[in-house]
């Protein structure tokens, strides 16, 4: 095996001087009767021309990858400077550990300080940790914390959230002593309708996500509002990330926790992971966050440094006690997602967001115009849209990637059977006016 | 004689990105709209939109290439040499593997792709998944976990959900087995997860020989509440739990069921199988034994493996195959899984990572798995061996994929493990872990993998002896250390009693 | 050799208790503060609050360790050490005078006395923890 530094000579040798006969003796602690008594039954190795080939062979499978695509939905298309995955491959980044020994680890540190300030930054919070799995279960922690902090344990959820955050969170909190609600979806509007009849003393918090799953952007100022005067915490989901670009901050609409995937930030879709959560609170529940923490410290002679900090609300410490159980996160997506913002700047956050909204407005406006098409949510958007087919999505759907070679969007009625035919159209700065008016076109056709 | 730098060396002084930018600077270029511009307050009303971007720094794209070459080159790494951390696993990540993971037609894959224009992904994940449920000798594989306390969690939360179908609720809701039994030595995620799936936890005493304690088991089991147990095998201290047939044999006939902390299958793969051992649900870590890069704290992926008893509780959805027309495979996600615990991430898990580690196995076949299994082993021995004589181990037993030691040795003339630990840095070596396990004074748990040759691990060992010798000798060398970093022991104290856990501009009067 | 001063009385959690007619001051030992290291965070209940002896009152966190603290006696808290929120590096410096964590108000005096006094908590460090 050729990632096998010793040969089997020098094996030999080594073993020798062990004063082992054979590697067979290697597991002498092992009994007997559970040791294999055959080769495993997994393939004969693959050279590196005949691994590509085969890999090469399962990704031409992949026929969606290679369509200009209208999908969105909790995983977007962003442009992704080269420079990213050029300098994520370095050696001293994607083949370290955890940064536990400091003194060799401050690369590694002080990207997870940039990330976490950036993090803060663009959702308009005090402090954000070192990334979670992804944005679903940042928002099944986001759940597990407000309980922590209000000692409530009913939590509202908007109906218009990512059904699979959703599902997610269910199963978090399955064993959690908490209640989750639904909150209606207002047919017309396509936002959130708090019903304040349900902010009793027992709801520890209010989860909004906006852009919400059918890309509307929600009021979040006036639900913080309301959900302060009960007593209980505005979690904020973002899904499409790229809207920090345009939208009011969560944090500036008076958010407590706020939760976002990163993925558009840089993050190739690689068919649902690995993507980054981005985790953010206010200073005053720093202490309830799960996950890990970078914090600035200085060394004798009064060097700035970065360490992993406030280790002790975490699992190997508080043990069963701890803010989560979380151990690795998702580092180097952190990094890609850091390298991401440094290089579009404060300036190129902002343009993509803008493109993204222009493009939509031109997709909205020409869909709007095909007879039999209507537009059912009157709220404002971001890049997503629900448009309404005179007839079923999925049919619609398939008919436009066979025959016009486009990923028209995502029928609905993946998640809610009863809206057969409508479907969910995400538009970004990739999307080139002439792929927008070619699934026009094929919309139109049929 | 002092030596005085010309000046301060610019490499070694990167600043904070938001430190080195500049108004104005720009690292990127969009195509021009090619759409008719709507006027903003149209598309939103202005109070919805933000103002700017307050903070995000402006660089230039070589600004931002220097930046991060340059902070990276403060890391150590497993390209840079021998990465020992015990439990860890710190193996080589073949370049090969992460070319695989980049071809477009995985890499531009949308997760919500229509099944058939996605076949070659779920075949990678069917594929996957057959291969691992040969590796554990276990059938059931759901890889949608994210890293491996997320795997734990999913198992732990499945072992909830299988007893409560098999029991039924009892009055009021409240499961009523309840106590997950989990030794001392464990690591703190299996208590987290534990306590995640609603159990409370009870802790078993570990033998002298570092083993778990048979005896206390038995103890525990009898007072009717088990639900569980979760025992790393090879445990924490690097032993094989040799009684492991008769400890899942114990919480069986007690009623409960054995979940495995797979974070040690180094020492496993193609030797033996927690299957054949009894074992109805483990967790494999692929960004350990399966080689996808650690990146500095994760992507991980944690595939959750159980019995055929367990599998109607996996995760949904479940990637199966289907036969279709002509027995042409058709793949496909199956949601209708009624006992399910239902989801525990978005879409599928980390594909990314899905990749790597079926590159990893298709390249070593099955007999370099085997092989590779061999070498991890010797080589820890080869370690447990050079070292015997110079540091306390704390058991007997000869060591599996990694090996313990501890400071007792070197504590009398006041150097801990801490020190030695820095010390090794200037050495060039990554230190090992470190104060883990638990039940272990001043442990030190070292890990060498199968991907360090002979000469290598014998400049391990020749460095060890040395800050053996200067703890004796010249102890303050090893209470300062590191010497050669850029930057020395960090004021941990300080830095968790005020934490500073941003970059606000206020701080740039300070910045290096 | 921890300091151990007279006249207090201690619990075997290594928490000390100060008696002045049916007022107490708690704080934790030389011992504790110097096995735990340097204090980094102390969380401390209100004042007002009500325990029963053995009732888990905060915890004492250092860099790599949280320990829960004890109250030796059933009490009502009269005044909680709010300075250690910014200096908890005191419980290190003086754990028996301005590393003091809570004033109470006893329930009762019979707890009292079936805590340790100096020389007992002494010889139950000696024979218990520092072997």
């Amino acid at each position: 095996m050729r990632y096998i530094p010793n040969s089997p000579e020098e094996r030999q040798e080594m073993l020798r001087g062990l004063g082992l006969g054979s590697a067979e003796e290697l597991f002498d602690s092992i009994p007997a009767d559970i040791i294999l008594s055959e080769p495993l039954r997994t393939p004969a190795a693959l050279s590196e021309i005949e691994l590509l080939e085969r890999f090469e062979t399962l990704a031409a499978k992949n026929t969606a990858a290679r369509r200009p695509s209208f999908l969105g939905a909790g995983a977007y298309t962003h442009y992704a400077p080269t420079i990213i995955d050029s300098l994520i491959q370095r050696s001293e980044f994607f083949t370290a550990y955890t940064p536990y020994q400091p003194e060799i680890s401050q690369g590694t540190l002080q990207a997870i300080f940039e990330f976490q300030t950036m993090v803060c930054q663009l959702t308009g919070m005090d402090v954000a940790n070192a990334s979670m799995y992804d944005g679903s279960t940042a928002m099944a922690e986001a759940v597990l914390m407000a309980e922590r902090v209000t000692r409530r344990t009913r939590v509202l959820v908007s109906g218009a959230v990512h059904p699979e955050y959703m599902r997610v969170a269910e199963t978090y909190v399955a064993h959690a002593g908490i209640e989750l609600k639904r909150l209606e979806v207002d047919e017309e509007t396509g936002r959130t309708s708090l019903d304040t009849a349900m902010l009793d003393a027992s709801v520890a918090a209010v989860v909004i996500q906006s852009p919400n799953f059918f890309g509307c952007v929600e009021e979040l100022k006036s639900f913080a509002d309301e959900v302060h005067a009960a007593g209980a915490l505005l979690v904020v989901v973002v899904t499409e990330s790229a809207s920090f670009g345009l939208l009011r901050s969560p944090g500036a609409c008076g958010a407590d926790i706020v939760v976002a995937e990163g993925q558009s930030f840089g993050v190739p879709l690689s068919f649902g992971g690995p993507y980054v959560g981005l985790f953010a609170t206010r200073e005053k529940y720093a202490r309830q966050i799960p996950g890990r923490l970078v914090g600035v410290a200085y060394d004798k002679e009064g060097r700035r440094g970065f360490v992993l900090t406030l280790a002790t609300r975490e699992q190997h410490i508080r043990r069963e006690k701890a803010t989560s159980n979380i151990c690795t996160n998702e580092g180097l997506i952190a990094l890609a997602v850091t390298i991401y913002m440094t290089t579009m700047g404060r300036r190129g956050i902002q343009e993509v967001a803008a493109q993204c909204a222009q493009k939509t407005a031109y997709a909205r406006r020409r869909i709007a115009a095909l007879e039999g098409y209507t537009l059912p949510c009157s709220a404002p958007i971001f890049n997503e849209f629900v448009v309404r087919a005179p007839v079923e999505a999925g049919g619609l759907l398939r008919r436009l990637a066979t025959r016009d070679n486009v990923t028209g969007g995502l029928a609905l009625s993946r998640y809610f059977p009863e809206r057969p035919n409508d479907f969910l159209v995400c538009v970004t700065e990739t999307n080139k006016r002439a792929d927008i008016d070619a699934l026009v076109a094929g919309l139109k056709q049929s | 004689m002092t030596i005085t730098k010309a000046t301060t060396h610019i490499t070694q002084n990167e600043s904070l990105v938001f430190e080195r930018s500049q108004t104005g600077r720009r690292g990127y270029l969009l195509p021009a709209l090619d759409v008719d511009e709507t006027p903003l307050d149209e598309l939103l009303p202005a109070e919805l939109r933000r103002d700017d971007l307050e903070g995000v720094p402006e660089l230039s794209e070589p600004d931002v290439v220097r930046h991060f070459t340059r902070i990276s080159t403060w890391n150590y790494n497993i390209d840079l040499g021998l990465y020992p951390l015990g439990s860890c696993t710190m193996k080589y990540n073949s370049r090969l593997n992460e070319r695989v993971a980049r071809i477009q037609g995985f890499a531009s894959l949308h997760p919500l792709a229509p099944e058939e224009d996605a076949q070659g992904a779920l075949e990678v994940m069917y594929e996957l998944q057959q291969h691992l449920a040969e590796i554990t000798g276990l059938p059931g594989i759901s890889l949608q976990p994210a890293a491996g306390a997320h795997g734990e969690m999913t198992g732990v939360m499945m072992i909830r959900s299988f007893l409560d179908a098999r029991d039924g609720q009892a009055e009021g809701g409240a499961a009523r087995r309840n106590v997950m039994l989990i030794p001392d030595s464990a690591h703190g995620t299996n208590p987290a997860s534990a306590h995640l799936s609603g159990f409370s936890v009870k802790t078993i005493r570990s033998t002298p020989e570092g083993l778990t304690d048979l005896e206390h088991l038995r103890e525990l089991c009898a007072s009717g509440d088990v639900a569980g147990l979760m025992l790393t095998n090879p445990n924490t201290c690097g032993i094989f739990e040799r009684n492991i047939k008769e400890i899942c044999r114990h919480i069986h006939e007690a009623g409960g069921l054995v979940y495995m902390d797979g974070a040690n299958m180094n020492a496993l793969v193609g030797v033996a199988r927690p299957g054949d051992m009894g074992v109805d649900v483990i967790h494999l870590n692929l960004h350990k034994t399966f080689s996808t890069p650690h990146g500095g704290g994760g992507p991980g992926s944690g595939p959750c493996c159980c019995t055929a008893e367990l599998e109607p509780f996996l995760p949904v959805p479940r990637v199966v195959i289907n036969r279709g027309e002509n027995d042409n495979p058709r793949f496909a996600l199956d949601y209708a899984r009624p006992q399910s615990i239902g989801r525990v991430k978005a879409f599928y898990g980390n594909f990314g990572m899905h990749l790597r580690a079926l590159a990893y196995i298709l390249t070593h076949g099955n007999t370099g798995l085997r092989e590779a299994t061999e070498a991890a082993v010797l080589n820890a021995r080869f370690i447990s061996h050079g070292l015997a004589d110079t540091f306390d181990k704390p058991f007997d037993s000869p060591p599996m994929h990694e090996v313990l030691f501890t400071d007792k040795r070197q504590t009398r003339k006041g150097v801990h493990t801490l020190d030695i630990a820095k010390r090794l840095i200037d050495y060039g070596f990554h230190p090992m872990t470190i104060y883990f396990p638990l039940i272990v004074q001043g442990a030190m748990l070292i890990e060498p993998t199968e991907s360090v040759g002979r000469a290598e691990l014998q400049q391990f060992i020749d460095a060890m002896k040395e800050i053996a010798r200067e703890a004796v000798e010249d102890a303050d060398t090893v209470l300062n250390a590191p010497h050669t970093t850029r930057i020395g022991r960090l004021d941990e104290a300080a830095a968790a009693r005020k934490p500073v856990l941003r970059w606000r501009p206020a701080e740039k009067a300070t910045g290096a | 050799m921890a300091n151990v001063p007279e006249g207090l009385y201690y619990s075997k959690d290594h928490e000390w208790l100060k008696v002045e007619g049916d007022a107490g001051t708690v704080g934790i030992t030389d011992h504790a503060q110097s096995s735990l290291g340097d204090v980094v965070y102390v969380e401390l209940p209100k004042a007002g609050e009500t325990f029963a002896a053995h009732d888990t009152f905060g915890s004492v966190e250092s860099v790599k360790a949280v320990s829960e603290l004890f109250l030796p006696v059933a009490c009502v808290v009269v005044e909680v050490n709010d300075s250690l929120t910014d200096e908890p590096e005191k419980v290190n410096t003086d754990p028996y005078g301005d590393g003091w964590m809570l004033k109470v108000r006893l329930s009762g005096r019979g707890e009292v006395d079936s805590l340790l006094s100096a020389a007992e908590y002494e010889d139950y460090l000696k024979t218990n923890v520092e072997q």
